[in-house]
């Protein structure tokens, strides 16, 4: 029994990485008050560029490259949704076809249908020390984004909340003209946002194609960066919620596989579809229960203009 | 335009509605950027890129709508863009105190830690000064400070104000009511369409003087008429009892209201914002479900009232929020002129648009109602804030009303159409519609009412008959003070 839990949690470690980073970037970029339905796009233009650089350069140095590269698609959204104040739903459903489209394009045109050619994935640690030890041996054979998707959340938690950039951010994303009238600049507080939640989408985009696949896949994100907007309200759009949250979403993820594995009794009575859906329709299911009660901060979505009070 | 701001006065400049009062102070906070002239502070001409170029200048500014963040607590909001910290991590600890400190030195007794959303729009304006005040300001402008306040409120920003010139601060208020002025301020300027029209000492002038002055030759203010006539309440119109209704939050707004309208009479609701008295008028408009208690409405149950049956026993309704409730702005005047009673005539024929009859009918109301430009294809977004309430009044009356429901008719409106508005529900009342009025504007309520309910907290705290007007009496029980007496 122990046994299957901690294989559980091992699987839970290794898949939970991009989730965990996409719903952060969501969080930065929605508390500061702009929607962030452009994940899903950042994402998998991060996991095409990493999976492409990591063709001719080192590994973590391509999943710098999926970073930068999200935070570029995320620029374009801060440039339409700031500079021109236009509705961001519509630009980030927009970028996200774009990196649909754009992605499967250049997949096609280069590397043919089936995903670029494999790469070398980011190293595993072991730590042999652990690995023996029941649950705790969970944390032992996981590549570097594992180690920092646990730390990460906390240090983005103390930035909100405990420094003085975090408190101007939530400010920005609750009462904009508040801060404008402190001298402040609203612009340069929400073009950071976005484009560091754009960073972090792109990372989480890259470790699906350097540790979850060896390559970048036609479908990837596959819907992941919705699963990340589902896990920031699930969180209330605080750090350490997405993260929970997120953890949660891979742990029903790692369930369904090691359930289809290990009993393929199973997969006779429920069809495998149905075990497909699971986490979706868990994240469904969590959000009609709570969404109610979860508070959205209070200037999200809306365009900040100077001279409207 | 120009004008002098000396150290250690209380000056105060007064105008109409878009008389340029705002303007002028959000170029002086770096807000707006002049096309020309220039900001001199002492002695040093300046240009404000930003608003944390005039707070660098020892400039502070107390907004209309108050520029707090609801969600941070007080020491949050009054330190953002300047916070301490210690290692690069904000210090709560020294911010509190600091926020303590600067409340003590003026005088100000605030819980640094409260957070802003749970305090009385009395203390949030406090917030908004030590704002100021800890940012090292020596010039404070307040835009428009009592507008929100009740009597006592007020008068304890007077006393603040005066504490602060005392002090050795300048204090610069921006307002429109003359009285108010008139009891703090040393000096006034007086404003008139973007232009400095005079400038005198609060001593040597009366608040009709002013008044003349602000207006230059348009019509005077209809506060200043003379009280309604008293004329025989007619039959009754509404008859509630015990109303409960949920707010928009979903927590209790109505709890255990009784009212009664008569025909012929004013009533007039005054309160505090929030206190129930959006949601009182959409209960009698049909818009809000009472969660229990009922009565009467001309002559059939107030419970499960619909919009829709309201409006067929004879309910108009000038709603608070004109853009998002009374007019679609993208159709045209004519075409909001006929909402509601587009499929009766004139407006319609059979199945058909009377698009002749809507026409004339329109020109005739826009004649009537002084709308201006009398145009009726025009796009309603295209006339000024109060052309647009006055076609709204122009439609709601023409109904022929027997109940009227008004919600903050003249907010925002400049003294003319101020005026028109004020008339056209005396005349309503003449004629025998029983009107309820609810304004946060207490002189407003005064002046057209003869009958006043004072709600507070979903309650009704007090009920008043003209004449006997107690203006104090009145304070005390919007905030929440029972019926001691009578």
């Amino acid at each position: 029994m122990l046994e299957i839990v901690t294989r559980l949690l091992f699987a839970t470690l290794d898949a939970a990485p991009a989730l965990v980073f996409a719903a952060l970037g969501a969080v930065l970029s929605e508390r500061a008050g702009v929607v962030a339905v452009g994940i899903e796009g950042m994402m998998r233009v991060g996991a095409f560029c990493a999976a492409v650089a990591a063709l001719t350069v080192p590994t973590p140095l391509a999943v710098v490259g999926g970073m930068l590269a999200g935070a570029a698609l995320a620029a374009v959204h801060a440039y339409l949704c700031i500079r021109w104040r236009s509705d961001q739903v519509v630009s980030g459903i927009a970028l996200n076809l774009v990196a649909l489209a754009g992605g499967t394009f250049l997949l096609e045109t280069h590397y043919g249908p089936n995903g670029t050619p494999p790469i070398q994935q980011l190293t595993a640690w072991d730590w042999p020390a652990l690995s023996s030890v029941p649950l705790l041996g969970a944390l032992s054979g996981h590549a570097a984004p594992t180690y920092l998707a646990l730390a990460l959340p906390f240090l983005l938690q103390a930035l909100l909340t405990r420094t003085p950039l975090g408190l101007r951010l939530r400010a920005v994303g609750d009462k904009p003209h508040a801060v404008a009238t402190l001298g402040l600049s609203v612009p340069a507080l929400r073009w950071g946002a976005v484009v560091g939640g754009g960073l972090l989408a792109g990372l989480g985009g890259a470790v699906l194609s350097t540790t979850v696949l060896d390559r970048f896949e036609q479908h990837t994100p596959a819907g992941l960066g919705f699963m990340a907007l589902a896990a920031m309200v699930f969180g209330r759009w605080t750090p350490l919620g997405a993260f929970l949250a997120a953890a949660f979403f891979a742990f029903g993820n790692a369930l369904r596989i090691g359930l289809a594995s290990s009993a393929p009794g199973l997969l006779e009575l429920v069809p495998q579809g149905v075990l497909l859906a699971l986490p979706y329709v868990l994240t469904l299911l969590v959000l009609t229960l709570q969404g109610q009660r979860s508070r959205a901060p209070a200037a999200l979505g809306v365009p900040y203009e100077q001279e409207s009070r | 335009m120009s004008l002098d701001i000396h150290a250690g006065e209380l000056l105060a400049v007064v105008g109409e509605n878009g008389a340029g009062k705002s303007s002028l102070m959000n170029v002086l906070y770096g807000l707006y950027h002049p096309d020309s002239g220039e900001v001199s502070v002492e002695g040093r001409p300046e240009r404000f890129r930003s608003p944390r170029d005039a707070i660098d200048r020892g400039i502070g500014m107390v907004h209309q709508h108050f520029m707090l963040v609801p969600t941070l607590t007080v020491a949050e909001n009054v330190v953002l863009g300047r916070e301490p910290t210690r290692w690069g991590r904000l210090d709560m600890e020294r911010a509190v105190r600091e926020v303590a400190d600067t409340c003590a030195r003026f005088g100000f007794t605030l819980d640094p830690r409260a957070r802003v959303d749970a305090l009385t729009v009395g203390s949030q304006q406090k917030v908004e000064i030590v704002k100021a005040l800890h940012r090292g300001a020596r010039v404070l402008v307040l835009d428009e400070p009592t507008a929100v306040l009740t009597p006592q409120e007020a008068d304890e920003l007077a006393r603040v104000m005066k504490d602060l010139v005392r002090a050795g601060r300048t204090v610069v208020l921006i307002s429109h009511k003359l009285k108010e002025v008139l009891g703090v301020a040393d000096r006034i300027a007086v404003m008139r369409r973007g232009r400095l029209v005079t400038e005198v000492r609060a001593a040597d002038t009366t608040a009709d003087q002013l008044a003349a002055l602000m207006v230059g030759d348009a019509p005077r203010a209809a506060t200043d008429e003379p009280a309604p006539v008293a004329q025989a309440p007619g039959e009754v119109l509404v008859e509630a009892k015990a109303l409960h209704a949920l707010g928009d939050n979903h927590c209790p707004a109505l709890r255990g209201v009784d009212l009664t309208v008569r025909a012929g009479e004013v009533v007039g609701i005054a309160g505090v914002d929030g206190n129930g008295q959006r949601e009182l008028a959409e209960v009698l408009t049909g818009l809000r479900r009472l969660t229990s208690g009922g009565g009467t409405l001309l002559g059939g149950p107030l419970a499960r009232l619909t919009p829709a049956v309201a409006r067929e026993r004879g309910v108009g309704h000038v709603p608070e929020d004109r853009l998002r409730r009374a007019v679609v702005k993208a159709l045209s005047v004519e075409e909001n002129v006929a909402l509601g009673r587009h499929t009766k005539p004139p407006f319609a024929k059979g199945p058909w648009i009377d698009f002749a009859g809507r026409r004339e009918r329109t020109r005739e109301l826009l004649a009537a109602y002084d709308v201006r430009p009398p145009e009726p294809t025009l796009v309603l977004q295209a006339l000024s804030g109060g052309n647009q309430q006055k076609v709204v009044v122009a439609r709601e009356l023409d109904a022929k009303p027997r109940l009227l429901v008004v919600v903050q008719p003249t907010r925002g409106l400049d003294i003319g159409a101020v005026a028109q508005v004020h008339a056209r529900l005396r005349e309503a009342r003449r004629q025998g519609t029983g009107v309820v009025l609810v304004s946060l504007d207490l002189e407003e309520v005064l002046a057209l009412a003869d009958r006043v309910y004072v709600l507070f907290e979903g309650r009704v705290t007090g009920e008043f008959t003209r004449p006997d007007y107690d203006e104090r009496e009145l304070g005390r029980r919007m905030l929440g003070a029972e019926r001691a007496h009578g």
